[in-house]
């Protein structure tokens, strides 16, 4: 089996008499020739590599721009000393979504679902709701399971890549993801999963990719928040019995076309929309500045050097 | 196939899967194929790799991929700083390459012991490389398979002998590539096997003449 239609998975699923995640494990043994345990494995290690990130955030660390950081402790402070309006849970959401996209942004580790820019997306989540249930580690493995499925999909009929698709492919793939995963967490039909995959989707459909200097900084990190604060309210519609009225294999080749349908300045160019105002703008130029600097670094015999462009000679241009 | 975890990852050093992950695996790739541990190192960016590789990190990921680091090593940031400690020296420059994909870079390495290497490869997202020259030959592979990677002279015969030895080895040819630079020149065969080649196959293969050197590079299990 293909992971390319969501309704065949939940069929063959349902054909088989096994749960998705199953299912999905299956097709890793198959496709990568290894065994369910080493799969459940791997996928216990992403898990925990999720939640090491998570745990590894310091709100001190600052990115390679300099424009971002610290608000993922920020928005903990806040919400711990005051009456936040979304309430508690909500807002270590909020903080969580910040705080991996800042790790993302800052050079620390993080595990991309599906891409770096949207690795916050996921355990801004999951790791919140499994604090507060007190999940266990083997449910989170399959919820993930379901949701690599979900993402592949997309990949298949569409696609992951902002380059390619614009940020509803980066964060509103990993928003389908998450509300998919949030679905089977608390118990939902194979039908529910994919319509919260559907809205989530949906909700975010045409949104453009234009990141201020090209950085996977502005407006990437707090792009996150959207991300999860939709898949939430996409898996508890979905939990409520809402439908998706487009079938969700539809909404993703609808998300495909949009996005093949995307000018260039929209597609990770970093020629449009937010790169290209005043503010954005005068970034790029800084970050020009620094690179040339940059570029003539060298260390000579253990020592840093700062050559002057013109000793370069014979260089390519 | 998709791989699934190609959508669940990977676990890495932020910030851009193709500017960071990516040049990390290619500064790896590129000291495995030297063979040893490099101590010089000229650093060509194109395309997008010099327009934003700064703030990317592209160049601290690439020296950390030269010194061996892995895409999530928690090093990476640091990586001039374990150059130094290492004796790496490395130089960066902005180079312009025709009908390159835009996340490419040129690398000019010196091994310890002497070895060359001159490796062009590029960043296709997600993490994923493309190797596309390798000493001046065209190539195209990507270090997703086991791999194996023949310098021999142009000269007839010596390809049945190499695929002879790897079928008596039980050892299924999964992709096969032959470039040369011209005829009777240098040439370039890679071969990508399903299985892994176990180092008797490998030393059989070496003492093959014509075969001037081989480099195999296998697959990372996780
Ligand atoms: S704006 Fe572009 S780079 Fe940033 S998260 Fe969205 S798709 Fe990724």
């Amino acid at each position: 089996m293909d992971l390319d239609s969501m309704q065949r998975i939940i069929e063959q699923a349902k054909g088989l008499r096994k749960p998705i995640w199953q299912v999905v494990m299956d097709y890793d043994v198959e496709t990568r020739m290894t065994t369910p345990e080493a799969s459940m494995e791997r996928m216990r290690a992403t898990w925990r590599a999720m939640v090491d990130a998570a745990d590894a955030y310091s709100g001190d660390r600052r990115s390679l721009s300099g424009l971002v950081g610290g608000d993922g402790e920020r928005m903990r402070t806040y919400y711990r000393h005051h009456n936040s309006i979304g309430g508690e849970f909500t807002a270590e959401v909020i903080a969580q979504a910040l705080a991996m996209g800042e790790n993302n942004a800052c050079m620390n580790r993080i595990v991309a679902a599906p891409t770096a820019g949207a690795c916050g997306v996921m355990p801004a989540v999951l790791i919140p709701l499994w604090r507060k249930e007190g999940i266990p580690e083997d449910k989170m493995v399959e919820a993930l399971y379901v949701s690599s499925a979900i993402g592949a999909v997309i990949a298949a009929k569409a696609s992951i890549s902002g380059a390619a698709g614009g940020c509803q492919a980066e964060i509103g793939s990993a928003s389908a993801m998450a509300a998919g995963a949030l679905t089977y967490l608390h118990g939902g039909m194979p039908e529910q999963i994919c319509h919260a995959v559907a809205m989530a989707l949906k909700n975010l459909m045409g949104l453009v990719c234009d990141p201020v200097a090209g950085l996977v900084e502005v407006p990437c990190v707090k792009r996150n928040v959207i991300g999860a604060m939709n898949a939430i309210a996409a898996a508890d519609m979905a939990l409520a019995g809402i439908q998706s009225r487009i079938p969700v294999d539809e909404v993703i080749e609808a998300m495909g076309d949009v996005g093949r349908r995307l000018p260039e300045e929209f597609r990770e160019t970093a020629l449009g929309g937010l790169a290209v105002t005043p503010t954005g703008r005068a970034v790029k130029e800084r970050m020009a500045g620094n690179k040339k600097k940059h570029r003539t670094l060298t260390i000579k015999d253990g020592r840093w050097k700062m050559a002057r462009p013109e000793e370069k000679s014979g260089a390519p241009s | 196939m998709i791989d699934i975890f190609d959508i669940l990852g990977p676990v890495m050093v932020g910030p851009s899967s193709s500017h960071t992950a990516g040049a990390v695996r290619i500064g790896n790739m590129a000291r495995t194929l030297l063979g040893e541990q490099p101590v010089r190192a000229r650093i060509m960016l194109h395309g997008s790799f010099a327009e934003t590789g700064t703030g990317h990190g592209t160049d601290k990921a690439l020296v950390a991929g030269l010194l061996g680091e892995e895409p999530d090593d928690y090093d990476i940031p640091n990586s001039f700083q374990t150059a130094a400690e290492q004796g790496l020296r490395f130089t960066f420059e902005e180079i312009r390459l025709r009908d390159a994909h835009p996340n490419s870079v040129v690398l000019e390495l010196e091994g310890a012991a002497g070895a060359h290497l001159k490796m062009q490869a590029c960043s296709i997202g997600g993490g994923q490389i493309e190797v596309r020259e390798l000493d001046g030959v065209p190539v195209n592979f990507t270090g997703r398979t086991n791999t194996l990677i023949i310098h021999n002279q142009d000269s007839k015969g010596y390809i049945a002998d190499v695929t002879t030895t790897l079928s008596r080895a039980g050892i299924n040819i999964a992709n096969m590539n032959l470039c040369r630079d011209r005829r009777g020149g240098n040439a370039i065969m890679v071969i990508e096997t399903d299985e892994k080649v176990p180092p008797v196959v490998l030393q059989f293969l070496k003492e093959y003449t014509g075969i001037s050197h081989i480099t195999y590079y296998e697959k990372e299990e996780k």
